[in-house]
């Protein structure tokens, strides 16, 4: 056993008639910050969506922390403490906060066949507690994601995958369509993952930020890997070059 | 700016029930003190029930993000179906169950169309809404059949109350009218419901079976409505195959007015029930003050409009409010 917490083999993916991942084979190590880069198309989201469980791979084999799984829906992933944070879509933004922690894992005082009902002192003061872990300033969970910021939606989507324990933070452009000074705040969260031992995924278009907060760089292109050095190893001329 | 925002989303019935207290009031002065006395308010509180649970299940699958367009069809056959059975021998419990059974499958068929195939429930929901209506007529045989005599009248239409003041239906509208909200509000899965509605991209991704969701929402709006067309049969004596025509609209209405959301997420309980409640005292307020009947479906017509651009309007303020943050 190596020190990967996710290590995929030859996995491919076609979408009719598209082959979007060509035999990826990578490790994704524990504790590591690895930024993943590419052009529009290259199979970055794909590869992470197998591994979210929003779609499955045609062939190929994932291990999590050295067994063999199968990830056949998001809960699976999420189960295999896997969480996914999008660019857009992790809030419902009609809803507050605290309910947005814990959509799909609400905590429920009983319940048969899984629908029960809500536990909402237990929601309220662990809400309280996740975003305070995340440093967001929030004045109170109970207000709408529809009022907050970008970069502050994409914060309580980090603070959620912290309270659930994720070991793997996956955050596939998190960054786009936020301000220089909440793109910031986003990079540094991804920073702080090492500390709190998680293995973070970032995905982004902007090699200044990919530098800035990963370990190992990792670069794709029509569906392959086509570089994996660790960042000091690398400049942002030479991952240009290869895509 | 935020704060109105926010109470609209939390109480979106609020406007309608501020609404529905100065149409009270309004009639009260114009019908010279009628409106309120207890004749008039036990005619209005005794049909209320029917159109109040078919109002409460289509607001709830308007919160899942759906429509139904069938429920008035289902209205009406749910009943005929019962009333074939029971002249066929069946008792009525079973005939109830069976009844009660077959909407739940029509719902069942609407939703499970409508996401296998990825289609508007507006379409799936139309076609039902013809197809369940012919089927009324066919098993109709063409005439309405004979009620038996010994129906249990007494658990579903009987008065009861202080001075008589309710049938027994309004009891069972009550009774939905709360568990239903609380499952709205108090349940796991009232927040997926919500979730579903609300931003389907993230409540798929965050595990939600939104699929599932969105199928139990369609049979819960069929079974009501099913539901509530038995407790029109049992009040009239008669299943006729007409009734309920153009019912389907008339709860669309009172959802919006309710302060439901057309795109999803938002809306309450509370609200299809204060949306029914409008429409009804509008229909008798206006008879009661000597207005043109006719003018009944301008009013709803124009109050639906008149909800639904305030609901844009907040959407739209709720959007620059985002930018803003
Ligand atoms: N759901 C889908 N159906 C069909 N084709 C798809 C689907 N998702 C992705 N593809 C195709 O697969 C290829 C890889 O797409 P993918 O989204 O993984 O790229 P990406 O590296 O994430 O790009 P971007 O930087 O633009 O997000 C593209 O050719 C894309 O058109
Ligand atoms: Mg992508």
């Amino acid at each position: 056993m190596s020190d990967a917490i996710i290590s995929v083999r030859d996995l491919h993916k076609w979408y009719s008639g598209v082959h979007a991942l060509k035999g990826v084979t990578l490790d994704f190590k524990r504790g590591e910050a690895l930024g993943l880069v590419g052009d529009n198309g290259a199979g970055k989201s794909t590869l992470i969506n197998i591994l979210s469980g929003v779609h499955r791979a045609d062939q190929g084999e994932i291990k999590v922390e050295g067994r063999d799984v199968s990830i056949a829906t998001p809960r699976d992933s999420m189960d295999l403490g896997i969480e996914t944070i999008y660019q857009y879509n992790s809030m419902v933004p009609t809803m507050s906060i605290a309910r947005n922690l814990f959509i799909g894992r609400e905590p429920t005082r009983f319940s048969i066949l899984g629908v029960g009902i809500l536990d909402q002192k237990k929601m309220a003061e662990e809400s309280v507690r996740a975003i305070a872990n995340v440093d967001l300033h929030l004045r109170s969970p109970d207000a709408l994601v529809g009022e907050l910021s970008g970069g502050q939606r994409q914060g309580v989507a980090i603070a959620r995958a912290m309270h659930f324990k994720s070991k793997v933070m996956i955050l596939d452009e998190p960054t786009n369509h936020l301000s220089v000074k909440e793109t910031n705040k986003v990079i540094g969260f991804v920073r702080g993952l090492k500390e709190q031992g998680v293995t973070g995924v970032f995905i982004s278009h902007n090699m200044h930020h990919v530098f800035d907060c990963c370990d190992r760089i990792v670069a794709m292109a029509r569906g392959e890997i086509v570089l994996d050095k660790r960042i000091g190893d690398t400049s942002i001329d030479e991952v240009h070059s290869v895509l | 700016m935020k704060r109105l925002f926010k109470t609209y989303l939390e109480k979106p019935e609020l406007a309608g029930l501020i609404l529905l207290v100065l149409l009270v009031v309004l009639f009260q002065v114009r019908s010279h003190g009628v409106f309120l006395n207890q004749d008039n308010l036990r005619g209005i509180l005794g049909i209320l029930p029917e159109a109040g649970l078919v109002a409460i299940g289509v607001t709830i699958l308007m919160i899942s993000g759906e429509f139904d367009l069938s429920v008035g069809s289902v209205f009406a056959l749910m009943p005929m179906t019962m009333a074939v059975l029971m002249v066929h021998g069946w008792p009525f419990p079973l005939a109830l169950l069976a009844g009660l059974l077959v909407s739940a499958a029509i719902g069942f068929i609407n939703g499970y169309i409508t996401i296998r195939f990825a289609i508007p429930s507006f379409i799936t929901t139309l076609g039902m809404l013809f197809m369940a209506r012919s089927l009324t007529v066919v098993v109709s045989g063409g005439f309405p059949p004979l009620l038996p005599a010994d129906l249990p009248t007494w658990l579903f239409t009987s008065f009861v109350g202080p001075g008589n003041m309710f049938r027994m239906s309004f009891l069972w509208f009550v009774a939905v009218a709360v568990l239903t909200s609380l499952m709205l509000s108090r349940t796991n899965f009232g927040n997926w419901i919500k979730a579903t509605g609300g931003f389907l991209p993230a409540a798929a991704a965050m595990g939600i079976p939104t699929a599932r969701v969105k199928i139990v929402c369609f049979m819960l709006c069929s079974v009501l409505s099913g539901f509530a067309g038995m407790l029109q049969v049992l009040r009239l004596g008669s299943p006729l195959p007409s009734i309920g025509e153009g019912m389907e609209l008339q709860a669309v209405a009172s959802a919006v007015i309710g302060g439901a959301s057309l795109a999803g997420g938002i809306g309450t309980v509370m609200g299809g029930v204060v949306g029914t409640t409008l429409i009804r005292v509008i229909d008798n307020g206006l008879v009661l003050s000597h207005v043109d009947a006719n003018w009944f479906k301008f009013a709803i017509g124009f109050l639906t409009i008149f909800a639904v651009v305030a609901n844009a309007w907040m959407r739209k303020r709720a959007k620059a409010i985002k930018m803003e943050g």
